[in-house]
């Protein structure tokens, strides 16, 4: 039994490094640095996964931890890496950000997210219910990432880490989804990667650069 | 059973074939047939259900009933004609030197697996596989986007890409909650998220969750059926890709979208017993109605012009199943099958009159009627059919929705009457600039496939005027089992 609560309270842990990295991602200039987070929220993403398949004896998030490390911690980075060094774009930093007002709306978004989210969780089963607002928070993080970055490559690495945190969502709502269903959520963004991947160059032929201000001639009148 | 099988086997196949022969010369004749062999799968389905009522199959992963298979009828149709006008339109794109065989390889693999992502969000049962299948489509399209390689098109793709993904993100987490609804009453494991098992306890479901559900699962399939303010990325997407995949698009991917919504409103439905879900979508239609409608007044380009009209049509199909109740949805259905024949139409004819200015741009293209007459009659009628002229379709589906509008909503009506107002007045008088006009274009020099845009005007014009009875049975079905 206190073994069990030792378990719950890590999954917390492992809960708050996810929301900890996805802070650190919103705030990271460099992009190197900024791929060694997102690697870095994949295994939390796993650790956490594991323990709640243990701690609930649910054999099929195994599997699911499986598939996240296999695709966000081991395959995604690598593509990512590889990348930006075809690309030359490592040592790439970003300017534009303006952190602190960043860091401020991000924590606005994670409160919006808890109050959000209390509600539903309360109405869950699982041990890790409470960990949905912080799911939330990710997933809301991650879009702001987005909006803010100018670049294409963080730009998807917001992209990825958004999934990330909808992945943990459904680990603590529902222990995640029909193994089909996380089967075939894998293949979308792994084949979403790849067409990126190819994306990328084809854009970086077109302008020299791969700064999305380039990609914004198209207005609506 | 067996057919359903060949309705998603054939162009999964034809998608892997053509991934091999693809640039070769006779390529766009085997689209052609694959996209037939669809079609006649297709057909033997839906006689299979008219015949012998819904079925589950595939360890009832997969599911087929009126609301469905009319769909799978209607995309395995436009499927089919799309790549008979593909086929000179394409062949011309690559004499101008716009495709290079490797390219050619990509767009008619792409195609046929497009095809049969958006069959498979059709069919199957699977609400988790419902939004894969989803994200499939937009993975197989973006590429195809891009496929002219031009600063535009890159941006356009970019746009897609992105925003559909944030927005198909959301759908994602709208179907995680979902599941947290339905797991307390059905149980975990893989039965919780089919939709038949889901449709027969969707009055236990608890109402909070299915509220907020609901409005992820809106926002993120609305962003692929382009309702504003989560529209931007379609203008573009339908501007800058080749014509086929714009006709496509517009005619079936927006449709399929829009599917997705109106299965989850079923369930949210039952599940809060009050009209929030129908409420939701008025706003957000007649806001899509009203916002394209000046959108499109503003536009130099032919294609953005028509696929803010999607956008317009997208909204009045939204608002109309907002509304529910046998007439509003009977009008929803009818005005789907309309828009997606005529608006494919449209972009087929646009398609060769943009190849024969050589240019988009509506001030470039002149004189059609002089040049190629058959094009620009296309056009012309093409146009007055989706403006809501009688006798085409669109005019009695516009009108049912205007009616039942006047009953249960009157302050909504002046706003729709004046969108509709706005957009006939800029489209029309812009298409008979093209139309009509002095010109010195020249012909076009392959012979253009007009066959597909007079049989898709033909069908419109007959669904303006006769239903076949069967349809009418099946629509009426369908209308039913929306409900609202």
């Amino acid at each position: 039994m206190m073994m069990q609560a030792y378990l719950i309270q890590s999954v917390n842990l492992f809960a708050s490094a996810l929301l900890l990295l996805s802070f650190a991602m919103l705030s990271q200039r460099r992009i190197l640095s900024l791929i060694h987070l997102f690697t870095l929220q994949g295994a939390a993403l796993v650790a956490a996964t594991v323990v709640v398949a243990y701690v609930t004896n649910q054999h099929h998030l195994y599997y699911s931890a499986a598939i996240t490390l296999v695709t966000k911690v081991i395959v995604i980075p690598i593509l990512l890496h590889r990348l930006i060094d075809r690309l030359n774009v490592k040592w790439d930093v970003e300017t534009l950000i303006n952190i602190p007002t960043t860091m401020l709306l991000g924590i606005l978004l994670v409160v919006f997210a808890f109050n959000l989210a209390l509600p539903i969780a309360k109405l869950s089963s699982s041990i890790v219910h409470s960990t949905l607002g912080i799911a939330l928070a990710c997933v809301l993080l991650s879009f702001m990432m987005m909006i803010t970055r100018a670049k294409a490559v963080p730009q998807v690495i917001g992209f990825l880490s958004m999934e990330n945190g909808l992945f943990f969502a459904a680990t603590a709502a529902t222990y995640g989804m029909p193994m089909v269903v996380e089967f075939g959520i894998a293949f979308d963004v792994l084949v979403g990667m790849f067409i990126l991947g190819v994306f990328m160059f084809q854009i970086r032929e077109q302008f020299d650069s791969l700064d999305i201000r380039h990609l914004e001639k198209l207005k609506e009148d | 059973m067996e057919q359903l099988l060949l309705v998603l086997a054939v162009p999964l196949l034809g998608g892997f074939v053509l991934a091999l022969c693809g640039h070769r010369d006779y390529a766009p004749e085997v689209n052609v047939g694959v996209s037939l062999g669809t079609l006649v799968a297709a057909g033997l389905l839906t006689a299979r259900i008219i015949d012998r009522g819904p079925m589950l199959a595939f360890d009832d992963q997969f599911f087929v009933d009126p609301l469905n298979v009319f769909l799978i009828a209607l995309t395995a149709f436009v499927g089919f004609t799309t790549s008979v006008f593909s086929r000179p339109y394409m062949r011309h794109e690559r004499d101008c030197g716009k495709m290079t065989p490797g390219r050619m390889r990509l767009y008619h693999s792409m195609y046929q697996l497009f095809n049969f992502t958006m069959l498979v969000a059709l069919s199957t049962n699977n609400l988790g596989i419902l939004w894969v299948a989803m994200e499939a489509a937009t993975l197989t399209t973006v590429l195809l986007v891009s496929v002219y390689r031009t600063a535009a098109s890159l941006e356009a793709a970019w746009k897609y890409f992105i925003l559909c993904g944030v927005g198909i993100a959301q759908a994602l987490f709208g179907t995680i909650l979902l599941y947290l609804a339905a797991d307390k009453v059905i149980g975990a494991g893989g039965g919780a998220l089919l939709w038949t098992n889901l449709e027969a306890v969707k009055a236990q479901l608890e109402p909070n969750v299915m509220a907020l559900a609901f409005v992820f699962l809106l926002l993120g399939y609305g962003t692929k059926v382009g309702l504003v303010p989560v529209h931007n990325w379609l203008p573009d997407a339908h501007a800058e890709g080749p014509t086929p995949i714009s006709a496509v698009l517009s005619g079936l991917l927006l449709n399929v979208a829009l599917y997705a919504v109106l299965r989850c409103k079923m369930l949210t439905d039952g599940a809060l017993g009050n009209h929030l879900a129908g409420h939701l979508m008025i706003g957000f239609g007649l806001l899509s109605v009203v916002a394209a409608a000046f959108f499109l007044s503003r536009q130099k380009d032919i294609k953005r012009m028509f696929a803010y009209s999607s956008i317009e049509h997208m909204g009045l199909m939204t608002f109309a199943f907002g509304l529910g109740g046998p007439i509003a949805n009977f009008a929803g259905l009818l005005h789907m099958t309309v828009h997606s024949l005529i608006k494919s139409a449209i972009f087929f004819a646009v398609g060769h009159a943009a190849q024969s200015a050589g240019s988009q741009l509506m001030e470039k293209i002149r004189g059609l009627i002089k040049v190629n007459p058959m094009v620009g009659w296309g056009l012309l009628l093409g146009t007055l059919a989706i403006l809501g002229m009688p006798p085409f379709g669109v005019f009695a589906s516009e009108f049912l929705i205007l009616t039942t509008a006047m009953r249960d909503l009157p302050w909504a009506t002046p706003f729709l009457l004046l969108a509709l107002g706005v957009a006939f007045a800029s489209i029309f008088s812009r298409v008979q600039e093209m139309v009509f006009g002095d010109t010195d274009l020249k012909p076009l020099e392959h012979p253009p496939a007009l066959l597909p845009v007079f049989v898709h005007l033909g069908l419109g014009l007959m669904l303006g005027v006769y239903i076949p009875p069967y349809l009418v049975d099946w629509y009426q079905q369908a209308a039913k089992m929306i409900g609202g």
